[in-house]
């Protein structure tokens, strides 16, 4: 068992932080300096530097477009992200579909669509919940009903996330109603630009920003060729991909990031002759949040470690997605905390009464109350640990 | 980076698992705790010689070479068992200062005898005034000629009560509260001048007041420089905290698994009482614990031996606090769902639940180390 990095594992952190230094625009700089929220141009501006330089897609086997980098050089690269505040990129794509295809998808599909994920020039959502499957994903309606060599799809998807950006859409619909309900479900690609009867209709969220969609299927007609898995094999995919997304969704890095603004805004917080920082109170509440965080990352490293040995995520990520998005939502808690009575300002409020830096705040804390409710509710992930892991009867 | 066992570590805790298994069970930590002693000397025998006392001890001073992980792995063993041997305080906390500063003849003195199980060792550093800071010290070793003289008196002494020698963090120079001037000198336990109170403690197991009373010793049971004891006496701390760690993951690992079976095999309202989601949630929420505590373990074994005193403590004191509240969410609600009979001295789950709080507050409690991760250097750092 060893915790520390070599001095080559050194040399490539320095690497890393000087490539990113000067790859990032002036511009996408500021923003990152300030903690804001990025617009989609910069994040797919971003993509593509990092195609460019074969780093898009850290977890990716080499031979399909990874940058061949073992636990430690991947865990310092998104250390280094987070450090330099990049922005983060579209999961749906590199960290879900993605590792899906690779996984199970036919050579055909491996060649059509993983080389346009990697570039940026398809981007994807996910198309799982719908108004009356949320928790109960199993128990969708979305129709596919088998005609020649197509599917035809009729029925509604919603927190479609990032839909009114995408391309492409991963849905799980309904080839059957026989049987258990898990059993009559199949995994399709759909092409949303280039097939009829598909409609996305963006939400304004609570964070005053377009993350969810929602989206409309009237006929729309999907190549079986673009199905992942066989027919009614799309739970197991459901599975597998909720594993892969697990991983990624607990936020870690991001609630590292989140602690040091929380730092800086303390510090130059003036209160009366010293600063924020200074107050013991709120010290000792970010000093518990920073201890907590770190058994938190090293859970996440001993579950990267296991990934590289080759064993799928199981349900220990649930784990991490529960312990990670409740520390999310605690380090915006206290960024609120941190800023008094400017948490009463908002995006467009003025820089007279907000810092630029302090902008995004309150958008992110009142959009990442979502982060316990996305990827599987974390009361759905303790039914997940309740069967899996404790084999509890009747879970 | 690395979190695998190697196979040698892997035998070690295989070895130690069968040990507890066959040599003591819970039961017999039962029936030690009307002992006046509260272990067993044979088997302390049987301890050392598996190896157990000497597994970090470098190889040219008689040991096995090991590492604080090995150490780790075995007391997260004994931590399943309830296991009352003083090994934290002989081997890993009087031990260690051996190891590190004992001269050579301190070493086959004191050292040697403890590593083949003749001996026990105890470290008292504790004041009744000094709560967990460790530069708070009262008593005193006046030097005069080649002796000094100790005068003072020392609290919650892990095996205080039994140990052949014990050594002891004295004043030398400075005030009460100085950084320096503090001292380690070897007392034997029957020291003329020297009285030892057994005080019994929640967990069933002994500790002891120490009060010295004029005991003289030569300089050769001076260990290190005098005056300079501090950061020794940190890393020791560090090191016990560490182990606290990986007997009370032990502990809590029992605790939870046992809380599981009953959860299946208790039945009410005609059921097992684990098919109501209110208790499954209950039992996932201490499953992720055990989970971030199993991290916390696993800093705390690799950091405690680190000799960049800000990176260990950072590490030991994060570790030592999610041990604290992660250990105390797995033992409250175990207990609770246990229900009434979780409360009875004849079920087991009331003796882990004792043994970790008592873990809790070795070694600085959860606010103590909460407090120390804020006068690091890394703390103030932004960027």
């Amino acid at each position: 068992m060893e915790l520390s990095y070599t001095d080559e594992q050194n040399r490539f952190r320095e690497e890393v932080r000087t490539w990113i230094s000067e790859a990032m625009p002036p511009e996408m700089k500021k923003h990152a300096e300030d903690g804001a929220n990025f617009e989609q141009e910069e994040v797919v501006a971003w993509h593509k530097i990092l195609y460019k330089k074969g780093w898009v897609a850290p977890n990716w086997p080499e031979e399909v477009g990874g940058p061949g980098w073992d636990v430690a050089q991947r865990s310092i690269f998104a250390e280094e992200c987070v450090r330099a505040n990049t922005p983060g990129l579209s999961p749906f794509g590199l960290s879900m579909v993605g590792p899906l295809i690779i996984q199970y998808g036919t050579p055909a599909q491996k060649e059509r669509f993983l080389p346009k994920i990697l570039a940026c020039e398809e981007i994807w959502c996910q198309g799982y919940s719908e108004p009356n499957a949320g928790s109960d994903l199993a128990s969708l309606q979305l129709r596919a009903d088998k005609d020649g060599d197509h599917y035809i799809l009729n029925g509604q998807k919603t927190w479609t996330t990032y839909a009114q950006y995408a391309d492409w859409i991963f849905v799980l619909c309904r080839t059957s109603s026989e049987g258990k309900k898990q059993e009559g479900i199949t995994f399709l690609l759909a092409d949303i630009n280039n097939t009829e009867g598909i409609e996305v209709k963006p939400f304004l969220t609570t964070g005053g920003t377009y993350a969810f969609s929602e989206t409309w299927f009237k006929d729309a007609r999907v190549p079986a060729e673009n199905m992942v898995g066989p027919e009614g094999g799309g739970w197991t995919m459901a599975k597998a991909l909720l594993g892969h997304e697990r991983t990624g969704i607990g936020g870690i890095a991001e609630s590292s990031r989140a602690l040091t603004q929380v730092k800086q805004i303390a510090q130059r917080t003036q209160v009366g002759n010293s600063t924020l920082f200074d107050d013991p109170n709120f010290r000792t509440r970010i000093a518990r949040k920073e201890m907590r965080l770190r058994s938190i990352e090293l859970l996440q490293l001993r579950q990267l470690s296991a990934a590289q040995l080759g064993h799928a995520p199981g349900a220990e990520s649930s784990v991490l997605k529960i312990v990670g998005t409740e520390m999310q939502q605690e380090t915006m808690e206290l960024a609120m905390d941190a800023m008094g009575h400017n948490a009463m300002g908002w995006l467009d409020s003025p820089e007279d009464a907000l810092p630029s830096y302090q902008q995004a705040i309150a958008s992110q804390f009142n959009y990442l109350r979502a982060a316990t409710i996305y990827g599987g509710s974390n009361e759905v992930q303790k039914n997940i640990i309740s069967k899996a892991m404790l084999r509890l009867p009747g879970a | 980076m690395n979190f695998d066992l190697t196979e040698e570590q892997q035998m070690i805790a295989d070895q130690a698992a069968k040990f507890v298994a066959n040599e003591s069970p819970v039961e017999r930590f039962r029936k030690l705790r009307e002992d006046e002693r509260g272990w067993d000397p044979d088997m302390w025998a049987k301890m050392a010689e598996q190896g157990w006392l000497a597994i970090a001890i470098p190889e040219e001073q008689g040991g096995f070479g090991g590492t604080f992980l090995d150490m780790s792995l075995i007391l997260e063993q004994l931590g399943r068992g309830l296991v009352p041997e003083p090994i934290i305080a002989s081997a890993v906390l009087a031990g260690g200062i051996l190891s590190d500063l004992g001269t050579e003849a301190q070493r086959d003195a004191y050292l040697g005898p403890m590593i083949e199980g003749s001996t026990s060792l105890a470290f008292a550093y504790a004041e009744k005034q000094s709560r967990y800071n460790l530069n708070d010290c009262a008593t005193k070793a006046e030097k005069s000629g080649d002796d000094y003289t100790l005068s003072g008196e020392k609290v919650w002494v892990l095996n205080g009560h039994a140990a052949d020698q014990i050594i002891v963090v004295a004043r030398t120079a400075g005030g009460q509260l100085d950084d320096s001037g503090l001292s380690l000198f070897i007392v034997d336990g029957d020291a003329e001048g020297l009285t030892r109170i057994t005080v019994p403690g929640m967990d069933g197991q002994r500790t002891a007041v120490l009060r010295f009373d004029g005991v003289k010793v030569g300089s050769d049971r001076l260990i290190g420089r005098e005056g300079e004891a501090l950061a020794t006496i940190e890393r020791t701390i560090d090191r016990g905290a560490a182990a606290s760690v990986a007997e009370g993951f032990g502990a809590a690992q029992e605790l939870f698994e046992r809380t599981v079976a009953y959860l299946k095999e208790r039945e009410q309202f005609g059921v097992p009482i684990g098919s109501f989601q209110a208790l499954q949630h209950k039992a996932a929420d201490m499953y992720a614990e055990i989970e971030l505590c199993k991290s916390a373990n696993i800093l705390a074994a690799i950091q405690a031996d680190n000799d960049d005193d800000q990176v260990r403590k950072a590490d030991i004191s994060s570790a030592k606090l999610q041990m604290s509240d992660g250990g105390w969410f797995i033992q409250e609600n175990a207990i609770q769902l246990f229900g009434g009979i979780g409360v009875t001295d004849e079920q087991d789950e009331g003796l882990f639940f004792k043994r970790l709080r008592v873990l809790n507050g070795l070694f600085g409690d959860a606010d103590w180390h909460v407090a120390r991760f804020q006068t690091l250097k890394g703390f103030d750092a932004v960027d």
